[in-house]
């Protein structure tokens, strides 16, 4: 299976985890990732706020690229694979638009080449969930929320899952075999670039979601969006001070698990690099297991 | 003033063509605004702005906080009774008020345009360039420059941006977009 | 020997959760006569009622008493069961401890308990002095009036002439057609109005079972199911209907002029007149109060005469005097229909006084191909097109201060459909329509309210209008737009009032005549909110349309076609069960004082002259007889009667007596 595989900005840098585990998760299952060479960023929420036309064409110059390679695009981040989406559904949709945006962009793109996320990928092309053999180390006593976050499964004619009530993740997870945990909080906007360039209004929107995990008793939170990873781990600590709430809630990206899950090394795949510490859960995992082995 | 002095017929027609969106399909049900995760810290609820645009008092909109708020997460898109995209005329309000310079909300506006020059020139997001002339543009000097370390300790965070090979082509994507958008308005 | 049987009902938790109804059996199986005494937790279930079938047989009782509801709700369903037992079906008693008791002393069980068991205790005594009854037998008159020749009127009237029956349509104005004729167009299809109803109208004047009583008005209503005799003032047309070929010649020429109501007053139309052109009976007839003839005879002149001398037939008969005859029908239908709610009430919109602010009647006269603007929509005042139009719901409905409290039920659909006829016939006018709620309940309503807004572009307003005042030639419309939080004012050149559907005013005094309900508002009363809708509380007399509540044209005709079953049932009897429970004079006591034929309500009691021996002679006295098939039974009799010579079977004076010796005893 070969992809063009757009990693977006966030996972060069701040969602370096995702990128590195993505890479060594699609290689253990032979899926072949080719980054799509010289990509740009998609605009994310600040060039379709400005242009119509701007927010259209920076990610159909990605997906045209990958069109004359003949490729489906991976996207792993939740907004690129949006604005993404977009564009292709826009470009499909009406001839005018797609003059417009070949125009635009300097090159033929005809909406052949489709916008895939990762998790849709993970979920339904590799039937992953079924392949039990593959498990060195199932997620046995992990008890996990499962976090969609807005952008993945909305809207409806851009989604490849219930925008209310998501599942790929929830099946990705139980064949991993952790306990997923029902919540309310699944496809809630943690409000995204708002925690930057509005504190007073995204942090809440973050906190809420944090809350309702903690809530559910859950042990972490398992996630597809460097965005949503951002506000939930890096912003954890500072909303649970302002609280007195430790809230001790490791975030995990997807494909980190279904490393941990292949007995993967946390390093290789970032795990280390969490701001709320999220070596130990996993550690206890295998522990736990070793243990129980052992008295068997 | 009467309704009529205030409602304005060509910017409405303006709002239908550039979103796609017949504003008259909305029923006032509040659905939207019940399930926008952002209602509470807007000046008008999205229920509200759809129906300042559909009584023709797009001005009005087009000077609201709330459509600089909305994160588009399109909850209230999916969720509309009668199929209305919220989501997309607050958008489309919201290209059309910073057109005018109606700017409600000016750090999120800062934080848009800082983006923008950054992907224009480099192609790509550069993170601490993004965070640091944020911080400056909007006076808060030291706005989440506690996460640097940490980041930089984590190796989470290129201190030397990405090298644009393809400098020139983002830069006529901006321009020729720029242009597209420039024409659908003065064909108003 | 009496053997009598308690049953206790819970009705669920009705009377259960109040009454402590094992304790009202165990009390009563103690009580004289009673032989078993039980309870169960629904005594009219299909369970509880083979409980009281097999306790008949089993303890061989003679008498029943059931301790449940109203007997308004399930006499008639024990009696059955009752009789089922064989027993006879009078031999049954019903004490209700649930409207009685439970219902009205929740709270206080212990004292409830305490009541319960006295009812029942006054029950059990009354039953023991119960007789066996056989119900009687009266002739069915298969025939049906139907009161007023609206759309209602019409369709009952067509139903029951299919079904073979005779019916007359009594209508009070010159014409039948009523409202729906008014009216342009319909919703939610906009078929024609006068399209659809003008070939039901022909067909209710040519069917061989139907009769039109035109310009007539019911005086009086005597008698009972099956058998009632009506009395029916023919107002004088002035015009021979046997004579007059309706050329319309006497129309043309006649020089008086009065306001043409058909036309809500936006016009005028002569003193000889039919309502409209397509009119039936399409005779005219003379309004004296306008006629320069008869307005002249009031100063001792007589000039005119105009119509009488251009009549080609001969026609005219200024000497017709009003007629007065007695029918006899069977059943009959009320379907008088509804009067338009006056906006003058209310001074912030001007008491009416503004020219630009019509009424909904109104504009459909104004929308009106036939109407008097040729179907032009132009204001009133100068006869312009408007180019903005306002419209306003809910005037006069739900407003309990000012109107009526309720919802008149058609504005919301009609203010669309006048609306979306505005903008059809006006493409630039601009139309807003002010409302507090819209509420399109029917099918395909709020598919074209939608339509209306989606489509048609007219603007909706969330808000009550609070005032319309005149500025220049224009009017400055008030109102909130509520889904905004703010004022607004439109500038408009025509207001369009949807005012309130209120009773006829003389409802209450045609409910009066004819014996049947009304409420406050006016609307005669159903039987049943839900389960006898086009049932009085009188029996052969039933409801069509409007009269009993607003509704709009589907809702009325499906109501005037259940009517119209009701009575085809009622007429397909040759006899009618007559209820026992009549009264009956003891001649023997009787000393003929005559006080009774007074106070009886139905003229059902008069005095005979009897012979009889008395110390060797033959006297002969009078004395008071009851006619059972006309006796309802309302007992005012044996409360007149000095010599208690009266009694009302089932009700007799030992019966009523045992119940209070019953209450009495336990109260000592």
């Amino acid at each position: 299976m070969e992809y063009a595989y757009y990693p977006g900005c966030s996972l060069d840098s701040t969602g370096i985890e995702f990128n590195l585990s993505t890479k060594a998760v699609a290689k253990a299952f032979g899926i072949q990732l080719v980054e799509i060479p010289d990509w740009n960023c998609c605009g994310a929420s600040a060039a379709h706020s400005t242009s119509h036309w701007l927010g259209l064409s920076l990610p159909a110059r990605n997906l045209a690229i990958a069109e004359a390679a003949g490729l489906d695009v991976a996207i792993p981040c939740a907004a690129c694979y949006a604005r993404s989406k977009r564009a292709e559904v826009e470009v499909c949709k009406s001839e005018e638009t797609r003059a417009k945006i070949e125009e635009i962009i300097g090159r033929p793109y005809k909406g052949e080449s489709k916008a895939r996320a990762l998790l849709d990928i993970f979920h339904r092309d590799l039937g992953v969930y079924t392949d039990k053999n593959a498990l060195k180390k199932p997620l046995a006593g992990l008890k996990v929320v499962t976090y969609y976050g807005c952008l993945m499964v909305r809207p409806v004619d851009t989604g490849f899952d219930d925008p209310e009530d998501p599942i790929s993740l929830d099946e990705i997870m139980t064949a991993l075999g952790a306990e997923v945990v029902p919540w309310g909080f699944k496809t809630e906007c943690c409000g995204a670039s708002l925690t930057a360039c509005r504190p007073e209004v995204g942090f809440p929107m973050t906190e809420k979601i944090l809350d309702a995990a903690k809530k559910s008793g859950a042990d972490c939170i398992v996630t597809a969006c460097p965005m949503c990873m951002a506000n939930l781990d890096m912003r954890q600590d500072q909303i649970g001070k302002a609280k007195n709430v430790h809230y001790d809630l490791p975030v995990y990206y997807f494909t980190e698990l279904l490393g941990v899950a292949l007995n993967m090394n946390n390093k290789e795949l970032g795990i280390p690099r969490h701001f709320v510490p999220a070596e130990a859960l996993v550690n206890k995992i295998g522990q736990a297991k070793t243990t129980e082995g052992g008295e068997a | 003033m009467t309704l009529q002095e205030m409602q304005n017929q060509e910017l409405r027609d303006e709002l239908f063509l550039r979103s796609q969106v017949d504003v008259t399909k909305c029923y006032q049900c509040g659905k939207c605004t019940a399930g926008c995760p952002v209602a509470e810290h807007m000046d008008y609820g999205p229920r509200q702005v759809m129906r300042m645009a559909q009584m023709g008092l797009v001005e009005e909109a087009m000077k609201t906080k709330a459509i600089w708020l909305c994160a588009t997460c399109e909850t209230c898109s999916t969720r509309c009774p009668k199929g209305v995209e919220v989501a997309k005329v607050m958008e489309t309000l919201r290209i059309m008020a910073k057109e005018r310079g109606y700017i409600a909300e000016k750090n999120i506006d800062k934080f848009n345009n800082i983006y923008n020059t950054i992907v224009k020139s480099l192609g790509r997001m550069y993170e601490p360039g993004l965070i640091v002339s944020r911080n400056v543009a909007t006076g808060h000097l030291f706005q989440d420059t506690s996460y640097g370390i940490p980041y930089l300790a984590k190796q989470k965070l290129n201190l030397v941006p990405h090298k644009p090979k393809n400098s020139e082509e983002i830069k006529s994507i901006f321009a020729k977009a720029a242009a597209m958008d420039e024409a659908e308005r003065g064909n108003r | 020997m009496e053997r009598v049987g308690v049953f206790v009902c819970h009705c669920g938790s009705n009377i259960g959760s109040v009454v402590d109804c094992a304790k009202v059996a165990e009390e009563l199986r103690n009580y004289p006569n009673v032989v078993h005494s039980v309870d169960y937790k629904y005594m009219c279930s299909e369970p509880g009622q083979n409980l009281i079938k097999e306790a008949v047989k089993e303890h061989n009782l003679n008498r029943v008493v059931v301790c449940s509801c109203s007997p308004r709700m399930h006499e008639n369903t024990f009696r059955a069961c009752v009789a089922q037992a064989g027993l006879n079906p009078y031999m049954f008693e019903m004490a209700n401890i649930r409207e009685h008791c439970s219902w009205v002393h929740a709270g206080h069980n212990e004292e409830a308990t305490a009541k319960a068991i006295d009812l029942a205790k006054m029950a059990v005594a009354k039953v023991c002095k119960n007789k066996e009854l056989k119900k009687g037998h009266s002739p069915v008159t298969k025939r049906a009036l139907v009161v007023g020749g609206g759309i209602a009127g019409i369709q009952a009237a067509l139903d029951i002439a299919n079904n073979g029956y005779q019916v007359d349509i009594l209508e009070r104005t010159p014409s039948i057609g009523g409202k729906m004729a008014q009216i342009d167009k319909t919703f939610p299809t906009i078929d024609c109005s006068a399209c659809i109803l003008t070939p039901r109208m022909v067909e209710a004047s040519s069917h061989p079972n139907i009769k039109l009583i035109t310009f007539a008005e019911l005086e009086k209503v005597e008698g009972y199911v099956g058998n009632f005799d009506v009395t029916i003032r023919s107002k004088a047309r002035s015009v021979d209907m046997s004579k007059c070929t309706g050329c319309g010649t006497c129309m043309t020429k006649c020089p008086g002029k009065a306001d043409d109501e058909f036309n809500m007053n936006l016009q005028k139309r002569p003193a000889i007149y039919t309502p409209f052109p397509q009119a039936i009976p399409n005779k005219p007839v003379i309004d004296r109060e306008s006629c320069l003839k008869f307005k002249s005879r009031k100063d001792g002149k007589d000039v005119c005469g105009i119509c009488a001398k251009v009549c080609p037939a001969g026609a005219i008969d200024y000497e017709q005097e009003d007629e007065i005859f007695v029918e006899h029908y069977g059943a009959i239908v009320m379907a008088t229909g509804y009067d338009q709610f006056d906006h003058s009430v209310y001074g912030e919109y001007g008491y009416g006084k503004y020219p630009d602010v019509i009424s909904g009647l109104h504009f459909e006269r104004l929308v009106n191909a036939s109407g008097p603007t040729m179907g032009h929509i132009v204001r009133p005042s100068d006869h312009k097109e408007p180019k903005t139009v306002v419209m306003v719901k809910c005037v006069g409905s739900r407003d309990p201060e000012h109107g009526k409290s309720y919802c008149s039920r058609t504005c919301c659909m009609y203010s669309a459909k006048q609306a979306t006829l505005i903008r059809d016939h006006c493409p630039d006018t601009k139309v807003y329509i002010f409302y507090m709620d819209v509420r399109t309940p029917g099918k395909g309503y709020d598919e074209f309210y939608n339509r209306t807004r989606e489509e048609y572009g007219v603007e909706y307003i969330r808000g009550r209008v609070s005032k319309i005042y005149q500025d220049g030639e224009q009017l400055i419309v008030k109102g909130e737009d509520s889904l905004l939080g703010r004022p607004v004012e439109i500038l408009a050149d025509m207001v369009i009032l949807a005012d309130a559907m209120i009773p006829q005013n003389d409802a209450a005094k045609m409910a009066q005549i004819v014996g049947i309900g009304y409420d406050n508002d006016g609307w005669f009363t159903e039987a049943h909110a839900k389960l006898g809708p086009v049932e009085t509380h009188t029996a052969g007399i039933f409801l069509a349309g409007a009269c009993q509540g607003p509704k709009d044209i589907p809702d009325t005709v499906a109501q005037a076609g259940a009517a119209a079953v009701k009575v085809c049932g009622l007429l397909s009897k040759d006899q009618l069960e007559t209820d026992p429970c009549t009264s009956e004079i003891d001649p023997a006591l009787c000393a003929g004082c005559g006080h009774c034929v007074g106070v009886c309500p139905y003229k059902a009691i008069s005095l005979e002259t009897i012979e009889e021996r008395k110390a060797g002679k033959t006297i002969s006295r009078q004395v008071a007889k009851v006619n059972a098939s006309l006796c309802q039974g309302c007992g005012a009799c044996t409360v007149t009667c000095r010599s208690s010579a009266a009694n009302l079977n089932h009700f007799t004076n030992a019966q009523i007596l045992a119940e209070v010796d019953a209450l009495c005893q336990t109260i000592l």
